[in-house]
């Protein structure tokens, strides 16, 4: 018996109409645990660098997290894996609410779906009984529409739906996939479901899922439930409110926004607004936050009421959570009732919270610049609001400019020229990150920005505080029961750490420190994604519940497996480096492994070669980032580097190969001017 | 004959609509405390409690599994409280044949909270640290015997529709049989 996961996995063929149900090797999941882990050996097992990612062979992966569906608490992640249209890299996006869940009681891991469908249909998962239906009635239709109406005509009230809205079927390059209250967002994925014809996957479970020794894993998990409350209860001192707590940053409860409103930018990430916070908006925008938030919600089996349900005036209710409440806003220079109010259009259209909002602050800035034109706005309107309504639409319906913003700033800024790349500013690998600009080069964040491959710095930060306290007192205080920490040496940099003098940004941590303490950062944040725990309750707070040592024994006494610290710190660090190899297999390189060049104004050359080259060196990759044969060796990737060598991306001698590839496809979309 | 007062443990849960989040930890722990052996497995679809969820019109409610019912009732209740309206017997807490709920997935069986026999608290309580579920227990003195003016209510309205003597009659003839 298969414990913990189900052993099988759905094949989707939209081409042929074909469905399987096929058997898992055990040893995948010992040697890759599950989630984002097997999902990666899939990709590098079947998507070959040369397969597009609008190609019929690129595939999407609905990959459930090994412990999702047991009674860890918010272990409810689904990862959903493909090839990105924008990073044209791996995506691996993941959303929380309840789809993970019901896709394990109804027998399998893993969707995985390729091919094509000729028309638009949906995926109707019950059980055994699984089948591919006419969408075509639901052409157009919004994301949480969709999810509605399905239910009702399955007459399935507890069906979970992923759908995408009209920006997924319309390709936009940051379309999301929405699932009630959660959504994988990022990459652009709900393009490639788009693309596939697929309008929705329903799901509905009614088996078990088993657990190897019941009794060890129900002890655990009643020590987590015990430690949540403890932290509930205490607030960490000394840092803002919204790094206290556990969860997902908490902003649909949080009412005072002053941190992020003075400390983001606004527009397209360029202005600071340092003294705006007042009596007044406090009080305007708790009344907006007030009169349209129905409830404080969460997802399957947590107890920390992340998202909210949300219904403004004159519209139909959606649910909401985290920054979203606040990037429409700030993009827009405008206020929170406005940013609830598109939001829900955008929702419904299915685009990324992060990505969207910033595009459309782009368009508007080029055309204040004079380098996009009236003849590319016929019809809109004058005000900002409004302009941003507008804006919205003609991208989610690729029409006129909104046929080049739907690609992202970075592709439509190639497509415009005329100097409109200088404005697609705030991109890693050609996405869109935190509208953030600081003073001084932060040598840990410099690290995670460089070579984060989930692209995000929310998806790779946390544990180690983002700042020194300021007296040793606190700091001791805090070091008392960290014991999240895999290794004393961390308490030790967090006690010597100050905020001037020698032990102070950007010199301490030292080089050798910050290696050490990212690659614990990251660590946390693939082993969540590969056992489907949400990032609220591990890897992003200070103090988590989970932890690299009490992962193992979830791991032994949930799914069977003999699982130590040091087995797991090898497991995520092979399906880490496998996430690199289907990248660098794509031609990522050092070139490509650099923050936004304002993020920070005090930057410090030297320093920053010196980090990447020894965190590259102690991650076991080579000066362009790629993973060496030895360290390969070492993971049991062999199969990797033989592929390297294969593509001369490696050489028998394994020097770094310096070849530059650069994709067909870019340089294709890097000429050409903008046509309405 | 004067009733007898007996002291008896009453458990209730409360069940506060207004604090569930709806994330489904009280159907979850509950199929897997009743799974046999215990916590080997669990599936929200064997739970003795539902979450009614309809989360875009705000509707959360938790609803015990009760007795079991043979037979559907004559007629059906939908409640709107609020401006929400509910499903059909939405708050009923009866495995019945009108419905799927409170019964086993696979052999259809019918599904009856126990409070977590041997528990502390239910589970459902225990798991649900927003509050949504506690438990109350309190002692009450209750009459254990049937009150004799319930007899005489009931033979009233017999003796109203037959007259007494059939009454008596069918009493007496009753009474011969045993």
């Amino acid at each position: 018996m298969r414990y913990a996961e189900t052993g099988f996995n759905l094949e989707i063929d939209l081409t042929r109409g074909n469905i399987e149900r096929v058997a898992t090797d055990p040893k995948d999941t010992e040697l890759y645990l599950g989630g984002l882990g097997t999902n990666a050996k899939i990709i590098w097992d079947r998507v070959p660098p040369e397969v597009e990612p609008f190609s019929p062979e690129n595939l999407l992966i609905f990959g459930t997290g090994l412990l999702c569906g047991t009674p860890a608490t918010g272990c409810n992640r689904t990862i959903v894996t493909t090839i990105s249209p924008q990073t044209r890299l791996m995506a691996f996006s993941m959303m929380g609410g309840f789809f993970a869940p019901e896709l394990k009681y109804a027998g399998y891991d893993k969707v995985i779906l390729r091919g094509k469908s000729p028309d638009l249909v949906y995926l109707w998962i019950n059980n055994d009984k699984v089948e591919i239906r006419d969408a075509s009635h639901l052409k157009g239709k919004g994301a949480v529409e969709t999810a509605e109406i399905i239910k009702k005509e399955l007459k399935e009230p507890k069906a979970q739906v992923a759908a995408i809205g009209l920006a997924g079927e319309n390709r936009v390059f940051f379309a999301s996939i929405e699932q009630g209250r959660s959504s994988a967002s990022r990459g652009g994925i709900g393009a490639v479901m788009g693309d596939k014809g697929l309008k929705a996957i329903v799901v509905r479970g009614t088996k078990d899922i088993n657990l190897a020794r019941p009794a060890e894993f129900m002890e655990l998990c009643n020590e987590v439930l015990k430690y949540i409350k403890f932290r509930n209860d205490n607030p960490i001192p000394g840092v803002m409110p919204i790094l206290a707590g556990l969860g997902s940053p908490q902003e649909m409860k949080v009412h005072d926004e002053k941190w992020h409103t003075e400390n983001f930018m606004w527009g397209n990430s360029r202005t600071r607004r340092k003294d705006f916070w007042s009596k007044e908006i406090a009080t305007e925008w708790m009344r907006t936050m007030d009169s349209m938030r129905k409830r404080l919600i969460s997802c399957y089996n947590c107890p920390m009421t992340c998202g909210a349900t949300i219904q403004p005036p004159g519209l139909p209710t959606y649910m909401m959570k985290c920054f979203t409440k606040l990037t429409y806003t700030m993009a827009a220079m405008s206020d929170l009732e406005f940013g609830l109010g598109i939001a829900q259009s955008a929702t419904e259209y299915g685009v990324d919270g992060f990505s969207a909002p910033q595009v459309m602050a782009f368009a508007l800035e080029l055309y204040e610049a004079g380098i996009l034109k009236d003849e590319h706005f016929p019809g809109m309107p004058s005000d900002n609001n409004g302009r941003f309504y507008w804006l919205l639409d003609r991208i989610v319906r690729r029409e006129g400019i909104g046929d080049v913003l739907a690609n992202g700033t970075y592709w439509a800024a190639k497509e415009i020229g005329n100097g409109a790349e200088a404005y697609a500013h705030n991109n890693i690998k050609k996405h869109e990150q935190l509208p953030l600009k600081l003073s001084m080069l932060n040598p840990i964040y410099f690290l995670m920005y460089c070579t984060g491959e989930k692209i995000n710095i929310t998806q790779i930060e946390g544990q180690f505080p983002q700042a020194p306290f300021p007296t040793r007192e606190e700091r001791e205080e805090f070091v008392k029961d960290w014991i999240q920490v895999p290794d004393d040496k961390f308490k030790q940099i967090f006690l010597d750490w100050e905020l001037r003098g020698e032990k102070s940004l950007p010199l301490y941590p030292t080089v050798q420190m910050c290696c050490d303490i990212v690659d614990w950062q990251e660590r946390m944040h693939y082993i969540d994604d590969a056992l489907g725990m949400c990032a609220g309750l591990s890897s992003f707070p200070l103090k988590p519940p989970y932890h690299i040592h009490n992962y193992p024994k979830f791991i032994s006494s949930g799914a069977g497996i003999d699982m130590d610290e040091a087995k797991l710190t090898q497991a995520a660090k092979r399906y880490r480096t496998l996430v690199r190899a289907n990248n660098t297999r794509r031609g990522m390189r050092r070139k490509d492994e650099k923050p936004p060049e304002d993020h920070w104004k005090k930057r410090f050359p030297e320093l920053e070669k010196e980090l990447l080259d020894t965190y590259y060196k102690f991650k076991g990759w080579n000066d362009q980032g790629i993973p060496t044969k030895e360290s390969l060796y070492e993971m049991g990737l062999d199969f990797v580097s033989e592929d390297f060598v294969k593509r001369g991306i490696l050489t028998d001698s394994e020097e770094a190969s310096t070849k530059e590839t650069q994709s067909k496809k870019e340089k294709e979309q890097g000429e050409g001017g903008v046509t309405t | 004959m004067k009733a007898e007062k007996k002291k008896k443990i009453i458990k209730t849960i409360k069940i506060n609509v207004d604090k569930c989040n709806g994330c489904r930890a009280c159907e979850m722990i509950c199929s897997a405390f009743h799974a046999a052996p215990k916590y080997s497995s669990n599936n929200p679809a064997r739970s003795r409690i539902r979450v009614i969820r309809e989360p875009l019109n705000d509707m959360y409610v938790p609803v015990y599994a009760g007795e079991y019912a043979a037979a559907e009732c004559a007629g059906r209740d939908k409640y709107t409280i609020d401006g929400k309206e509910y499903d059909e017997c939405a708050f009923c807490r009866a495995s019945c044949p009108s419905r799927g709920e409170f019964k086993e997935p696979d052999s259809g069986l019918p599904l009856k909270c126990d409070m977590c026999e041997g528990e502390e608290e239910p589970l459902c309580v225990k798991w649900c640290t927003v509050d949504a579920l506690t438990c109350e227990e309190r002692e009450e003195e209750v009459d254990e015997e049937v009150k004799m003016e319930n007899i005489e209510i009931g033979l009233a309205s017999m003796v109203d529709k037959y007259g007494l003597e059939k009454v008596m009659d069918t009493v007496a003839r009753m009474s011969k049989k045993d």
